[in-house]
Formats: C-alpha cells, sequence, structure tokens
C-alpha cells in the first residue's frame, strides 16, 4: 500500500471519528450511543491497522486487536447488558440543546484544530494531519461527559475520550509503547466494571442514575 | 467553439431539465411504491396530473393581488433559469458564467421569497403558517447549503460551478474526507428544501404537519400545475448540482460533442440511483415533528462547516 493512498484513508477514518464524536454529541438514545461507542472502535482499530501496515510497526497490530476485541466487542456488550438489568433505557438529557451543544462543538474542533496545527507540523508521521482531529474528539467527548446528566452517558463519554487519546498516539508518534498500550486497555476494562457496580450502589441509593442527586451529599 | 452548438446544447439542457423533472417524481414514486409494497402508479402520472390541471379554470379569491397572480410564473422561471445555469450535460456552455453558486442560492432564496408572500398574500390561516414553517426551514437550511457550496469551491479554488465541475471531474482519483461531509450535509438540505419526507410529507394535507403544501393551498388549475411543475424542476436542479458537487463525472465539454451521448447515460444512471436512494430514505423514516427540523438543519450546518475545516486539516 503507497503512503499517498493509506494517508487519504486514515483521512477519512480520522473523518469518520470525528463524525461519530458529533453524533455521539446529539445523540438522545442510549442504546444507539453504545452502537456510536462501537462504531467509534471500529474506525479507531481501522485507522490503527493502516498505519501498522503501511509503517510495518508490529506492535500496533497488537494494539488493533486490543481495541477490537475491548473496545468494539467487550465494553459495548457489557453496557448493554448493564443497561439491561438497570432497566435504563430512558431518552438522555441534556443541559442545553442540541443546536446550541453543535455550535459549541464546532467552536471546540476549529480550537482544537489550531491547537494542533503547530504540534503536527513538528511531528514526522504521516499521519500528524489528522492529530487535531484526535484532539477535536477527545474535546467533544468532555463535552459530553459535562453536558449528560446521567452516569451511563458520562461513562460512555468517558470511553469515547480514551478512543481519542489512541488515536492522538497513533497519528502522532504511531502509537505508544506496549506496555502503556496494555496498562490502557486494563484500566478500561476495569474501569468499566467499577462503574457498572457504581452504577448499582448509585440506584440503590437514589433510585436513580442522575448524578445531580449527590450533590445532596454536602448538605445533610 | 461553434457558437451555435453552443447555444443549441444550451436549449436543449434547459428543456431536458424542465421537461425531464416530473419523470424523475414519477420514478420516486414508483420506487416508494416497490419499497412499500404497493402497485405502483404509471412513471407518466405526474404528466397526466400536470395536463389535467392545465385544463381546468382557475378559481381565484376575491382579494388575491396580482402578486398572488404572478408568483406561479416567478417561481417556475426561477427554477427554470437554475435549470440552465447547472451544468447537466456539457460545460463551458455560453450561459454558465451567468451565475455562480452564490447566485444560485440567491435564486432559490428569491422562489422562496415569493411563495411564501403569495402565501401571506390571500390571508388564510394555512398561509400564513405554511409561510411561517417554509421560512423556518429555508433560514436554517440556506446557510448549511451555502458552506456545502463553499467546501467544494475551496477545493477547485472557484465558485463557478463550471470550474468546479472542471477541476472535481478532472483531477486525479482523491478521497475527499472534506467532501464527504460536505455530500452528507447537502443531501439534508435537499431532503429539507424540496419538502421530503423527513421534515415535511410531499403527500399528505394534513394540516398540523404541512409546510410547503399549505402555501399553495389556495391555488388551483394553471397556477397550480405551474407550481408543481417548479416544485418538481426544483428536485431536479437539486439533484444535478449534488452530482455536480460530488459525483461530476462522465460530463461532456462543449467544444468535444463527442462525449454528449455517454454524458447522457451517465445522466440517467444517476438520477436512477438517486431517485431510488431518495425512495430508500423516505420509506426508512417517519416524518419528523415540526420542532426536530432546527435539530436536523443544524446537524446539516454541522456537517458542512465540519467538511470545510477538514479541508484546510488537510492542507498542512
Amino acid at each position: 500500500m503507497n503512503v499517498s493512498f493509506s494517508s487519504q484513508m486514515v483521512n477519512l477514518l480520522a473523518a469518520l471519528l470525528l463524525l461519530i464524536a458529533f453524533a455521539m454529541l446529539s445523540q438522545r438514545r442510549v442504546l444507539s450511543l453504545i452502537k456510536l461507542l462501537a462504531w467509534q472502535g471500529a474506525a479507531l482499530a481501522a485507522a490503527t491497522f493502516i498505519v501498522a501496515w503501511s509503517t510495518g510497526q508490529q506492535h500496533l497490530y497488537l494494539s488493533v486487536t486490543l481495541t477490537v476485541l475491548l473496545k468494539v466487542i467487550l465494553i459495548p456488550w457489557l453496557l448493554h447488558r448493564l443497561i439491561d438489568k438497570l432497566n435504563v433505557r430512558w431518552d438522555v438529557e441534556t443541559l442545553i440543546n442540541i443546536p446550541a451543544m453543535m455550535l459549541v462543538g464546532i467552536g471546540l474542533v476549529i480550537f482544537a484544530f489550531s491547537l494542533a496545527t503547530p504540534i503536527s507540523q513538528m511531528a514526522g508521521a504521516f499521519t500528524r494531519s489528522t492529530l487535531g482531529i484526535a484532539l477535536a474528539s477527545i474535546l467533544l467527548a468532555f463535552l459530553m461527559m459535562i453536558v449528560r446528566r446521567k452516569a451511563v452517558p458520562q461513562v460512555i463519554g468517558f470511553l469515547a475520550m480514551e478512543n481519542g487519546l489512541l488515536f492522538a498516539a497513533t497519528s502522532a508518534t504511531y502509537g505508544m509503547p506496549l506496555v502503556v498500550e496494555l496498562g490502557i486497555a486494563l484500566d478500561v476494562l476495569v474501569g468499566t466494571l467499577i462503574f457498572g457496580i457504581f452504577f448499582f450502589h448509585l440506584r440503590e441509593a437514589f433510585d436513580s442514575l442522575d448524578i445531580r442527586h449527590m450533590e445532596k451529599l454536602k448538605q445533610d | 467553439m461553434n457558437q451555435a452548438a453552443g447555444i443549441s446544447l444550451q436549449i436543449l439542457q434547459s428543456m431536458i431539465v424542465v421537461l425531464a423533472a416530473p419523470l424523475l417524481i414519477g420514478w420516486v414514486n414508483i420506487c416508494r411504491a416497490w419499497l412499500q409494497n404497493r402497485s405502483a402508479p404509471s412513471i407518466f402520472l405526474p404528466y397526466y396530473t400536470l395536463g389535467k390541471l392545465f385544463h381546468k379554470d382557475a378559481v381565484i379569491a376575491c382579494k388575491a393581488s396580482a402578486l398572488f397572480r404572478t408568483t406561479p410564473y416567478i417561481l417556475f422561471g426561477c427554477m427554470w433559469l437554475a435549470a440552465g445555469i447547472v451544468p447537466s450535460l456539457a460545460i463551458n456552455l455560453p450561459f454558465a458564467p451567468a451565475a455562480d453558486i452564490i447566485a444560485l442560492v440567491g435564486i432559490f432564496a428569491l422562489a422562496r421569497m415569493f411563495s411564501a408572500l403569495a402565501a401571506l398574500d390571500i390571508g388564510t390561516a394555512f398561509g400564513g403558517l405554511g409561510a411561517r414553517r417554509e421560512m423556518l426551514i429555508g433560514f436554517l437550511a440556506e446557510p448549511a447549503m451555502l458552506m456545502t457550496l463553499f467546501t467544494a469551491a475551496f477545493i477547485s479554488g472557484s465558485t463557478s460551478l463550471d470550474t468546479i465541475v472542471a477541476s472535481l471531474a478532472h483531477r486525479e482519483f482523491a478521497i475527499h474526507p472534506s467532501l464527504a461531509f460536505a455530500g452528507v450535509a447537502f443531501f439534508m438540505v435537499l431532503l429539507a428544501e424540496n419538502g421530503r419526507i423527513p421534515v415535511d410529507n410531499p403527500a399528505t394535507h394534513l394540516e398540523l404537519t404541512m409546510i410547503h403544501e399549505a402555501m399553495i393551498l389556495e391555488y388551483s388549475a394553471r397556477h397550480l400545475a405551474l407550481i408543481e411543475w417548479a416544485q418538481a424542476t426544483k428536485l431536479f436542479v437539486y439533484m444535478i448540482i449534488g452530482f455536480a458537487l460530488f459525483i461530476p463525472w462522465g460530463i461532456a465539454d462543449v467544444a468535444d460533442l463527442s462525449g454528449l451521448p455517454l454524458a447522457c447515460a451517465a445522466l440517467l444512471a444517476k438520477l436512477a440511483v438517486a431517485g431510488l436512494f431518495l425512495a430508500l430514505i423516505e420509506t426508512l423514516l417517519a416524518k419528523f415533528r415540526l420542532f426536530i427540523a432546527p435539530e436536523f438543519l443544524s446537524s446539516a450546518f454541522m456537517l458542512a462547516v465540519l467538511g470545510m475545516l477538514t479541508y484546510f486539516l488537510s492542507l498542512t
């Protein structure tokens, strides 16, 4: 595969990643959010695979395998089972309305792009132009964690942020060292399990997954 | 370049767009019927409807002003003008330098303004309601449309549709993520501007939901026929704008007429596929509540802006 074609493919997948980040921001249903998270993982895995193929970095293949196993299959399945057990299929409420959030999102993307331009000029990787997109999807995931009230979408935002971080690492420096990557994968998996337990406790204590109830602890 | 050939090809192109527009509507209706398991009407049904309407006597409200009577002709004229500007069969036609993409959006805005004014002119409740809704959709769709067009203009370095088509059709194959974004945004604008299903339903007269139909409720006979024809032409023109921006392959040049048969075949194939796709979308989606429409169009705007931003990103 020649470099210019694979660079175009990575650009396309990066654009897809950003698009999914925006779709998550505007999505109202939890089930669709989980599906989008799986698709974002798939796009990330595909982009990493192309980078691995065209640069011959062996350890990236392992990263692709981890991403597919964890992000595309295991974590969405866990989340799915979790919301089945909690029986929470409500529509997600957002703090600000969706068109306004889109505009804030566009502002964030412009900020991320202008922030990434000087960094990506220093980087030597052929994927450097996607650094801005990676940064933008991290910031969008942040925004999603901020504007969502319920616990499950916040966790999905956290996982999406992690996707963006991995993509930033891939595009700037062809991925992180293997040990770091394994560590992060384990962290995310354990994090999801802990969040699952946390959801049950939250519901037991407040009869709801709305994290605003947690503010009451201070007043008592 | 042969001047006479250019002018005759220009006239041929404008005529084809206007004359074939009801055929496209018929094709979309057939595809919808197939997909929804109904028996399909004839593909020529829109022509029969137009013929029937042209033969009837027009009834006009006694308080209607000249504006109400002239609006159908203005609408039809706007769409015909747009059909002459957008290259569907060949580029470098003599009429093409008359307007660029921004002027084209202006022509559509002119048509929209006149149809809204005519709806208000009669003073019925439905007319006012339809006009207000149409302007709501219009003012949200227009920026998205302009952003989409600007993305293509940035890539080819010109706002003239001819130059855009020429530079996009004759470059070596490259994947432009920005064009993919702009394409999706353009399709969303196309659905909204033409009153297709997720935003408006062209087939019902239900007062709570109708937008375009509410505006033209007072029209009858030849006026109604002209408006419906203009609406069909608008859909056709939007489709060929989409082809020109995103899949311009196969279009002929006026200096080399041997490419014309291929251009006709390509246009026919693209229209058939696009009509089927439109019918598929209309079958899969339900009509949104009116208050979801701003959300839909703001997503289109967001996609178009993202497309433009990713273009700048690929420069670094």
